[in-house]
């Protein structure tokens, strides 16, 4: 398959460049990796408080605990920013090791909808046990 | 251009794996990424965790019982430090985008007080974990209860 950067192809070298990436707000994945991870921090640091303090909790106490609104807003938080870090993480990963282009892109969506995925399905746990 | 391809192919690799002398800078950036794959794979787990929170009692026990189990304490443990070490690590990464501890020696400091923290943080927290008596007791009680109540009932 021949793709758009392919430099055999007979396109301008600004031909190939266009609709590839940013220009002008490249830093938008630096800067929501430092916000995610500055939120993170108060909030992994709650969540492990949390789990050791939640030590043999049975399903009753456990949905008690989960439904307070705090807990409940602070878990959502907690799933929000963390999904959006891991899916900014393996992103760099997934474009730092893969270098067959059709791959990369394939790698990229599947994981962003897969975190995607899995993240609205703690969501809405959360939400379910909460409301 | 044939010339400068057959000069390149005639220069010695590198890195020279017999000389290699490891370093700490990159062997710490290399575990962040590790353990950033890991939280990763962590992140599953607390999904589990939820949905089965969500559906219902049958299956909190059963995740419960698989967490609390051997394999479950090593995977939680090795979650821990990764966690802790992701999240040292990461207060290191601050510190160079605001420009400070580049100073190879800082940078090396830094580096070793990342490991102490976050495995003194691990220790701590397994320390407190283990040594913390649920109010709520063990699991199962209160379905312990219920059929012993049904068979007190019965009789």
């Amino acid at each position: 398959m021949k793709l758009k950067w392919d430099k055999s192809g007979m396109k301008t070298p600004l031909a190939r460049a266009r609709g590839l990436g940013a220009a002008g707000h490249g830093s938008d994945h630096w800067m929501a990796q430092r916000i995610t991870a500055f939120a993170n921090v108060p909030l992994v640091i709650w969540f492990v408080y949390s789990l050791v303090s939640l030590k043999g909790a049975d399903y009753v106490s456990f949905t008690t605990w989960l439904a307070e609104p705090v807990n409940a807003i602070l878990a959502i938080l907690f799933i929000i920013s963390n999904f959006y870090h891991a899916a900014l993480g393996l992103q760099v990963v997934i474009e730092d090791y893969i270098h067959c282009e059709v791959m990369k892109t394939v790698k990229l969506v599947v994981m962003k909808l897969v975190l995607f995925g899995l993240g609205t399905a703690a969501i809405f746990s959360i939400l379910k046990i909460a409301l | 251009m044939s010339e400068t391809q057959a000069v390149k192919k005639e220069r010695p690799l590198s890195p020279h794996l017999q000389v290699y002398k490891p370093q700490l800078t990159s062997f710490t950036s290399i575990l962040h990424r590790a353990c950033g794959i890991a939280l990763s794979a962590g992140l599953l787990l607390i999904v589990c965790w939820l949905v089965a929170a969500a559906s219902g009692k049958e299956a909190y026990n059963a995740l419960y019982e698989f967490v609390s189990g051997p394999i479950g304490t090593f995977m939680l443990f090795g979650w821990s430090a990764a966690l802790y070490y992701h999240l040292c690590n990461g207060i290191r990464h601050f510190f160079w985008d605001f420009g400070l501890l580049f100073k190879i020696e800082n940078a090396y400091r830094a580096g070793y007080a990342v490991f102490a923290v976050a495995a003194l943080l691990t220790f701590a927290t397994w320390y407190c974990a283990l040594s913390f008596a649920p109010e709520m007791s063990v699991p199962y009680i209160e379905e312990t209860i219920s059929i012993v109540i049904e068979e007190g009932a019965a009789e």
